[in-house]
C-alpha cells in the first residue's frame, strides 16, 4: 500500500535524528561503564580480601615469646651434659620430667603474679621447646639459664593488641619488665595441627594438600587429555559418542559433594582403600578434575587448523605421529589453560574431602600417600571453628599460604603454557 | 618440547612411587595409629588427650580424630571390626540401644563404656545478688523466644511465676557457636518446655517447630550473649548482682568467691548433684572403645588409661573444662580402663 520510498536523503542535522545518535553514544557509553564497574568491583573484593587477610594473618607469622630463667642444676640434682648427649639422649630427656622443672621455674620466677592474674604464661609447647634445646645443646643442663619460650596464646594475643583485658593487664606488666620478645614463628611453618595455637603449624595440611594434588594430576591430566585425544581424533560420531559428551558436560557440573559421595563407597567402601589419606583425596578429587580437563582439552584439539594434520598427513605422517608431534604440542597450551582451572577447583575443594574423613585433626605430617592427612582448605575450616581467638590469625595466615600455593601452582602452569604456545 | 614435559610427569611419578614405596609398609591392613570419632564436645578434651599420648613415648604415631558428633560417630563405630573402622568413638550421651544392637549385629561385640567426665551447664548469679530459685519452666519461659509456641512478653521474673521476685531479667550467655550453649538448649531450656505436653507432643508430630520453639533462645537485651569466654561472664555477673549468667560448671566452681550457682528444681548446682545427674544441666561424657582392636591396633589401652587419669580435677582436662566424674563412676571407669570390662547393654535405652 505504502511502499513508495521516500526520495529525500536523511537530514542529519534534524533534531530527531540527532536524538537518535544522542542515544545511540549514550548507550554506548553506558554499556562501557557497566563494563568498567564491574571490573572494579571484582578488583576491589580481590584487594579487601587481601588487605584483610594480610592485616590479620601477619601476625599469625609471629609468636611472642617470654623469658624463664631455669636453674638446670639446682633442679635436675646435677645431670650431667653427658648422660643426655648420645645414643639414649630422647630417653634421658625425657625421663627428667622437663614439664616438672618448667612448672617449678615459672613458679620460682612469675609464681605471685600468675596467680594473682589467674593466667597461664607459658604455652603447653614450652616443655618440648626446652627439651628440643636440650638436645640441640646438652652443654645448657650443666648451667642457670634464661630460654626464650613460647608464651601462652592469651598472652600472645595480647602483645599483639587484641587480647582480653586480664590478659593485656599481665602483658603490660610482664612488658614494662622486658621480658617479653617476639620472634618469626618457625613452627608455624614446620609443624602440624596442635589444640595449642602457639604450636599449631600449616606443615602437615600443606604437605597434604601437595600429595592430594600429586595424585589429582598424575591421574586426572594424563586420562583427561587422551579422552580428549580420542574423542576428537578417532571415535566415530555416533549416538554413543554423543552420549559420552553430553555426560562429561554433566559430569563437569555435578556439585564436588557428590564427588566424595563417590569417592566414600568407592575407594573407601570397595576397594578398603585408607581413610584420610591423600591417596584417596587425590583419586576423589581427580574425579572431579577430569571432565574440566576433557572439556578444556577438547576445545583445545578442535582449534587446531586441520591444515597443521592435512600437511602432516601429507608429507606421510601416520595418524598417530599426526596427533603427537603435531595436534598435541600445538594444543597443549589450552588443555593446560583447563588443568590450571581444575587444578584450582580442586586445591580450594572441602566438601567432597570432608566424606572421605580428611576432616580430621592429624598432628603429625603425612609420611607417604596412604597415611592420614588433611589439606589446607580443611585445616581453614577447622581452625575458623575453633573457640580460642588465637586462632584467628592462623586461620589468616593458612589462607595466605594457600593463596600463595595457588599462585605457585597457577605460575607454574602458565610458564608451561607459554612456552609451549606457539602463534600463526 | 614434549620431551620436556614427559620428563616432568616421568620424575613426578617417580618421585611418588617412592613416596608410595616408604609408606605402603605400615597401612596395608593394619594400622598403627589410633582413629578416634565422635562427639564434638568430647573433642577438644580427645584432642589434648591424644597430644599428651602422642608426647609419653617415642615413635608413637599421633592418633587421628574425626569431629562427627555423637550420632555420626557412633554409626561409623558400629559399622563393624578392621583396620578400616574407629577404635574408640567419644559420645556426649549413652550409647542407644538401637546402637548397642547394630554394633552387636556388625560384629562389634566387645565394647568398652568409659565415662571420662561430665558437661555440666549452669547458671548463676553474684554472691551479692537476691537468693533466686528457679525451674527449668522458669528459665524456658523467661528465657524462650516464644515460651511454648506464645509471643515472648515477660519483662520480670515475678512475670513468668508469681513466685519469684519482681526483678529484671536479665542473662548473661553464650552465643550460639558456643557447645555451652547448644547443652543449655537442649538440657535446660528443652526440659522446660517439655513440662507442657502440648510441647511434648509436637516433638512427635512436628520435629522442626519442636526444635525452633524449645530451643531458641530470645533475641532481645533480656538474653546477652557475651562471646565465648566463661571467664567475661563471670567477671560482669560480679559487676551486675542483679544479672544471672550462664556458663559451664566448672567456671562457677572455680569462682565461688564471686558467683553462685542457681538452683534448678530445688537442686543447686553442686559437685554431688551434678554428678548424680539431680541437677537438670549435667550430662556425662563417654568414651566407646572396642576390645576386639586392643592388641590389633597399639596404643589404645594407653590412651584410655590417660583420658581415664587425666579426668580429675585440676588437670589439663579440668582447665578447659572437664568435670571428674564422682569418685564411684571414676573407680568404674578406670576399672573398665585396665581390666576392659565390655558392656552387655542390657541396661541401655
Amino acid at each position: 500500500m505504502n511502499n513508495t520510498i521516500d526520495p529525500t536523503p536523511t537530514d542529519w542535522n534534524s533534531p530527531e535524528m540527532q536524538k537518535r545518535i544522542a542515544k545511540r553514544y549514550a548507550s554506548e557509553k553506558r554499556f562501557k561503564l557497566m563494563g568498567l564497574s564491574a571490573v572494579i568491583m571484582s578488583t576491589a573484593f580481590l584487594i579487601f580480601l587481601l588487605i584483610t587477610m594480610l592485616g590479620n594473618g601477619f601476625s599469625g607469622f609471629q609468636q611472642t615469646n617470654a623469658k624463664l630463667e631455669i636453674d638446670f642444676p639446682s633442679m635436675t640434682g646435677g645431670a650431667s651434659a653427658q648422660s643426655i648427649s648420645g645414643d639414649g639422649a630422647d630417653a634421658a630427656i625425657r625421663s627428667m620430667d622437663i614439664a616438672g622443672i618448667v612448672a617449678i621455674a615459672v613458679d620460682n620466677q612469675y609464681g605471685d603474679l600468675a596467680k594473682d592474674m589467674d593466667q597461664t604464661l607459658f604455652s603447653s609447647g614450652a616443655d618440648r621447646r626446652v627439651a628440643a634445646m636440650l638436645k640441640a645443646d646438652p652443654s645448657l643442663v650443666e648451667q642457670k639459664v634464661v630460654l626464650e619460650l613460647p608464651a601462652d596464646a592469651a598472652i600472645d594475643t595480647a602483645y599483639k593488641g587484641d587480647g582480653l583485658k586480664k590478659a593485656e593487664e599481665l602483658t603490660q606488666i610482664l612488658d614494662e619488665k622486658g621480658l617479653l620478645t617476639t620472634e618469626f614463628n618457625l613452627s608455624f611453618l614446620t609443624g602440624s595441627d596442635a589444640s595449642d595455637p602457639a604450636e599449631a603449624g600449616i606443615w602437615g595440611a600443606f604437605k597434604g594438600s601437595l600429595m592430594t594434588m600429586v595424585i589429582t594430576i598424575l591421574l586426572a591430566f594424563p586420562v583427561g587429555v587422551l579422552s580428549a585425544l580420542y574423542l576428537e581424533e578417532y571415535a566415530p560420531k555416533n549416538r554413543w559418542t554423543d552420549l559420552i559428551e553430553v555426560s562429561i558436560n554433566n559430569l563437569a557440573a555435578v556439585p564436588s559433594i557428590i564427588f566424595g559421595l563417590l569417592g566414600l563407597v568407592v575407594f573407601l567402601s570397595w576397594f578398603n582403600m585408607p581413610r584420610s589419606s591423600a591417596l584417596v583425596g587425590g583419586l576423589t578429587l581427580a574425579l572431579m578434575t577430569m571432565p574440566i580437563i576433557v572439556i578444556a582439552g577438547r576445545n583445545a584439539v578442535k582449534s587446531v587448523p586441520p591444515s597443521i594434520r592435512e600437511a602432516a598427513l601429507g608429507v606421510g605422517a601416520s595418524p598417530v605421529q599426526v596427533v603427537f608431534h603435531h595436534v598435541l604440542p600445538l594444543a597443549l597450551p589450552g588443555i593446560l589453560t583447563g588443568t590450571i582451572i581444575g587444578m584450582a577447583r580442586a586445591l580450594g575443594e572441602t566438601a567432597p574431602l570432608l566424606l572421605i574423613g580428611m576432616r580430621a585433626f592429624v598432628p603429625a605430617a603425612p609420611s607417604g600417600f596412604s597415611e592420614p592427612s588433611t589439606v589446607l582448605p580443611v585445616q581453614i575450616y577447622l581452625w575458623s571453628d575453633e573457640v580460642s581467638r588465637a586462632f584467628v590469625e592462623k586461620t589468616s595466615a593458612a589462607i595466605i599460604i594457600l593463596l600463595l600455593f595457588l599462585m605457585t601452582m597457577n605460575a607454574v602452569a602458565i610458564y608451561l603454557r607459554n612456552r609451549f604456545e606457539t602463534r600463526w | 618440547m614434549l620431551k620436556k614435559l614427559s620428563l616432568v610427569v616421568v620424575s613426578m611419578l617417580a618421585l611418588s612411587a617412592c613416596q608410595d614405596e616408604a609408606s605402603s609398609g605400615g597401612s596395608g591392613d593394619a594400622r598403627n595409629e589410633l582413629r578416634i570419632v565422635g562427639s564434638s564436645t568430647v573433642f577438644p578434651f580427645a584432642k589434648l588427650v591424644a597430644e599428651k599420648y602422642q608426647a609419653s613415648g617415642e615413635n608413637i604415631k599421633a592418633p587421628v580424630l574425626e569431629s562427627t558428633g555423637t550420632g555420626g560417630g557412633l554409626e561409623r563405630f558400629c559399622e563393624g571390626i578392621g583396620a578400616n573402622t574407629p577404635d574408640i568413638a567419644n559420645a556426649s550421651r549413652r550409647i542407644k540401644k538401637k546402637e548397642f544392637d547394630k554394633c552387636q549385629a556388625n560384629g562389634v561385640t566387645d565394647i568398652i563404656e568409659i565415662q571420662v567426665g561430665i558437661d555440666g551447664i549452669a547458671m548463676a548469679q553474684s554472691i551479692s545478688g537476691p537468693d533466686v530459685q528457679l525451674t527449668v519452666k522458669d528459665v524456658y519461659a523467661a528465657l524462650a523466644a516464644k515460651p511454648f509456641g506464645k509471643e515472648q512478653t515477660a519483662e520480670k521474673w515475678s512475670d513468668v511465676n508469681p513466685a519469684l521476685p519482681d526483678l529484671a531479667i536479665s542473662v548473661y550467655g553464650p552465643p550460639p557457636s558456643s557447645g555451652t550453649r547448644d547443652a543449655f538448649e537442649e538440657l535446660i531450656m528443652e526440659a522446660g518446655c517439655k513440662t507442657d505436653p502440648a510441647m511434648k507432643a509436637l516433638k512427635d508430630s512436628d520435629k522442626d517447630l519442636y526444635k525452633e520453639t524449645c530451643h531458641e533462645v530470645r533475641n532481645d537485651t533480656k538474653f546477652q550473649e557475651q562471646g565465648e569466654n566463661d571467664n567475661l561472664i563471670v567477671g560482669k555477673l560480679s559487676a551486675n548482682p542483679n544479672t544471672m549468667g550462664v556458663f559451664g560448671y566448672s567456671y562457677m566452681e572455680e569462682n565461688a568467691d564471686k558467683v553462685r550457682g542457681i538452683s534448678m528444681d530445688d537442686n543447686a548446682p553442686t559437685y554431688d548433684s551434678i554428678a548424680s545427674g539431680d541437677y537438670p544441666g549435667a550430662r556425662p561424657l563417654f568414651i566407646y572403645v572396642k576390645k576386639q582392636h586392643i592388641g590389633k591396633i597399639p596404643g589404645i589401652q594407653e590412651f584410655i588409661t590417660e583420658f581415664v587419669e587425666a579426668g580429675v580435677a585440676d588437670t589439663y582436662l579440668a582447665k578447659i573444662g572437664l568435670i571428674a566424674s564422682p569418685d564411684d563412676v571414676r573407680a568404674k571407669a578406670k576399672a573398665a580402663a585396665t581390666d576392659l570390662v565390655t558392656i552387655d547393654g542390657s541396661e541401655l535405652q
